[in-house]
């Protein structure tokens, strides 16, 4: 293989991959706090349409990404509310919000389909950059995903070196006892919920901003929930869903390469193995820990917290 | 003499009913005071407010002196208030540090807590490893977990919710010991418990509720054991007494019974063998955590054994299912009410049918009929003594108590030829332990078989003719009570572990 092609395979990786670490680290440290959010799909919706939109009028890469920030964070406020304040079925209210999202987005998105923008660019650094090999691997990726890996580092950050991050935890693994303790439940798993919005909003922002520059209905594909595999694939420890991630999108990027071949498969069977590769990961890993306790299952997950005192 | 705590006249109502009725209650510097109820009594009710976690309706409390109305636990904490409660408030997957860290308001994780801890354990003899993750632990080292994160807020009242009930009897002599130390270097302890015996041993008073209302407060050495029982409870109290053991042709019996268990943490069962005769009543005591949970799954049916190891009533019966089991008339009353015991989410009524053996009409070709199904609940409700507005109540609005009562009357009700059943009065108060007492006597009386697993080794004392201990998963001989005695079965329940 020649080096070139090796380079734009690993860059293609990462591009591919950066959209399920920005999703799956939020939703890990939802389902840490003991909820499960399944509308990570439709909070990535949203945050793809809301960047193209501030993008394609303002032209401001920055105003774009927080945009999608603010607005995945904002329709996650539906679902902390519903299940939070009204103690709405968790699983229900979650599929909602994603059916909520992409209608909303294909919706609101009808009069950009036509349209395009300007991508964000990767970081060129003087020198550093310019190192065969290493330069385009390392030094020279897009900024959103340098601050994914940043994210995964603070929320493990987060969830193991602070006082805080303890509490969340102990809130997903016995909201009862943290309640009786004097810990606020609900306040900590309102906060957990936005952020979660907030990193699928960022994911979903990355597919339109970096990826491809226009927008179109559903272009998510089903990374929402490729994201939420990758949470119990990473056991709920924030440095696997880098990992998983980088498999996922590996898969993605080999069968795109893999068309480019003109091997006898057809295309729709290539497009399918990133999901196939999901649930046989995710079998297979059941099974082999079927048997075993694992510590780092959230035991509140999605389980109702309803405060008696 | 000083009051570390004066509660005066609180009252508490939920809606109409009055939780806590013009209670009053003085706590003396480094004393350990008893508080003494049956269930519903307003024990729980009276601690909350103390703790900060319920406000009163009216009523005022002073601590050092001083006016004290907090408006939650973090205020009551700032003031020297600790509590450790009877389902354990820890995190199963967390470590002790971690736990220990979690009670504590303004320490952050950076400082190093570890030695800390270990002074602590060191100096009040409450072993523990602060690495270990608590979802490892045995109870009574939970237990001390949760003193120990209660002794670093350094508290001048530590409040303790029926902290006995599940621990061995060394467990509950080192507990003691590790009270009285506390209570001389000043810090005074309120005793939650219904174990009269206990409160005698270790508390120099006794505040005693009733229905809300206080009974009295008085020196628990003063009075005996049936005297504090009466008074909780309001009635006489009468004796245990089974007037003639008569026992007759083998009925039950297990033969080398040996099975792995499936769950890693679990334990394994090593050729245990008994036997049980018509109107016998058989223990097995032991620490919970030894094979209990194991072997009560084999009896009831929820897991099938080999053939040839357990036969009732000339049957083999170790592949049949729980429901088959009962069509035979063995019945069962597991411990763990909510799950394996009752449905929670479903009423009394469609509890009473869940159990139903066929023979109990309460079917015609599959078609419920309720009207015969509420018979039979009122039945256990009024025979059981059973508090609850109606049999249409959930299964989880009962209280413990409440429920235990419940599920030995359903299964008493329908006069099982052998009865096994696990902890039969955990949680529940002196009077209805008594009533429960009573009637597993008389069914006995009356020739059927009883197996009793319990913790309580009083139960079982004063129930079983027959006692066996249940040790890692191992089965001990008869013991002979005659001869070796309580020596022998305290010896037997700590025999498997090395320490």
């Amino acid at each position: 293989m020649n080096e070139s092609l090796f380079i734009s395979i690993i860059i293609g990786i990462t591009i591919a991959s950066t959209p399920l670490i920005f999703a799956a680290i939020g939703e890990l440290l939802v389902e840490r706090s003991g909820v499960l959010n399944l509308g990570v799909e439709g909070m990535m919706i949203v945050g793809a349409l809301l960047g193209f939109i501030v993008q394609f009028h303002t032209g401001s890469p920055y105003l774009a990404v927080l945009a999608a920030l603010l607005g995945g964070m904002a329709i996650s406020s539906i679902f902390a509310f519903l299940t939070q304040f009204l103690l709405t079925n968790q699983v229900a209210t979650g599929l909602a919000l994603t059916l909520f999202g992409l209608g909303l987005s294909a919706f609101a998105g009808r009069g950009y389909t036509e349209e395009t923008i300007v991508l964000i660019k990767a970081i060129h650094i003087p020198f550093l950059s310019d190192i065969p090999v290493i330069g385009p691997l390392i030094f020279s990726l897009n900024p959103l995903v340098y601050l994914a890996l940043v994210m995964v580092y603070l929320v493990w950050w987060f969830l193991y070196k602070t006082k805080q991050g303890l509490i969340l935890r102990s809130i997903g693994d016995n909201h009862d006892a943290a309640h009786a303790i004097g810990h606020n439940v609900v306040r900590y798993r309102f906060m957990a919920i936005l952020f979660g919005g907030a990193m699928a909003g960022l994911g979903g922002a990355f597919l339109s901003l970096v990826q491809v520059p226009i927008w179109g209905e559903d272009m998510t594909a089903g990374r929402g929930w490729i994201a939420l595999g990758l949470v119990v694939f990473a056991s709920w420890l924030p440095f696997r869903i880098i990992l998983g991630a980088i498999l996922f999108g590996g898969i993605t990027v080999l069968q795109l390469h893999a068309q480019g071949f003109d091997i006898r498969i057809s295309a729709q069977y290539l497009s399918m193995l990133p999901y196939l590769a999901t649930i046989i990961i995710l079998v297979s890993l059941r099974i082999r820990l079927k048997n075993k306790t694992n510590r780092t299952v959230p035991n509140c997950l999605g389980r109702i917290f309803h405060s008696t005192s | 003499m000083n009051y570390q705590l004066e509660v005066s006249n609180i009252t508490k109502s939920y809606g109409d009913l009055k939780a806590n009725d013009d209670v009053s209650l003085n706590i003396k510097d480094s004393s350990i005071h008893a508080l003494l109820g049956e269930n519903g009594a307003g024990k729980s009710t009276l601690v909350k407010i103390i703790y900060g976690s319920l406000m009163p309706d009216s009523g005022e409390m002073k601590w050092d002196g001083s006016n004290y109305n907090p408006k939650s636990p973090f205020e009551a904490r700032e003031n020297g208030i600790a509590m450790v409660f009877q389902h354990f408030s820890l995190f199963e997957s967390l470590t002790v540090e971690e736990n220990i860290i979690l009670g504590l308001d303004g320490v952050g994780l950076n400082e190093n807590f570890t030695d800390e801890i270990l002074k602590y354990s060191k100096q009040y003899g409450l072993d523990i490893n602060p690495q270990q993750v608590v979802g490892d632990l045995s109870v009574g080292a939970r237990q001390r977990v949760e003193i120990i994160r209660c002794l670093l807020q350094k508290p001048k009242l530590l409040i303790m919710d029926e902290p006995t009930s599940v621990l061995t009897p060394q467990e509950v002599s080192d507990l003691f010991v590790t009270l009285r130390k506390l209570a001389d270097d000043g810090c005074s302890i309120l005793y939650i418990s219904h174990k009269l015996e206990e409160v005698r041993e270790i508390c120099s008073e006794a505040t005693i509720l009733r229905g809300g209302k206080l009974v009295q407060s008085c020196v628990p050495q003063e009075h005996s054991q049936k005297e504090l029982a009466e008074m909780m409870i309001g009635k006489k109290l009468t004796e245990l007494a089974r007037s003639n053991i008569n026992t007759g042709s083998d009925i039950f019996s297990i033969k080398n019974l040996s099975c792995p268990s499936d769950d890693m943490f679990g334990v394994d069962l090593t050729d245990i063998s008994l036997t049980l005769k018509q109107g016998s009543i058989v223990g097995i005591a032991g620490v919970a955590g030894n094979g209990q949970d194991e072997l009560m799954e084999l009896l009831i049916g929820e897991k099938a054994t080999d053939n040839d190891v357990l036969y009732f009533d000339g049957h083999d019966i170790g592949s049949l299912n729980s429901h088959e089991r009962r069509q035979l008339s063995m019945f069962f009353i597991p411990e763990e009410r909510l799950g394996h015991g009752a449905v929670p989410d479903m009423s009394l009524d469609e509890n009473m049918l869940l159990s139903r053996p066929e023979s109990d009409k309460m079917t015609s070709r599959d078609v419920i009929d309720w009207d015969i199904v509420s018979t039979f609940t009122q039945k256990v409700i009024s025979d059981f003594d059973v508090q609850t507005p109606s049999g249409r109540m959930l299964a989880k609005s009962l209280s413990g108590g409440n429920l235990q009562k419940f599920m030995v009357g359903r299964e008493l009700i329908r006069k099982p030829k052998l009865l096994i059943v696990s902890q039969p009065t955990w949680g529940v108060d002196a009077g209805s332990a008594n009533n429960i007492h009573q009637s597993l006597i008389a069914l006995a009386d009356q020739g059927s078989a009883i197996l009793i697993i319990s913790q309580d080794l009083d139960e079982i004392l004063s129930l079983c003719e027959q006692i066996h201990v249940l040790s890692e998963g191992r089965l001990s001989d008869a013991v002979d009570m005659k001869k070796d005695g309580l020596e022998k079965i305290s010896q037997l329940m700590v025999g498997g572990e090395s320490s």
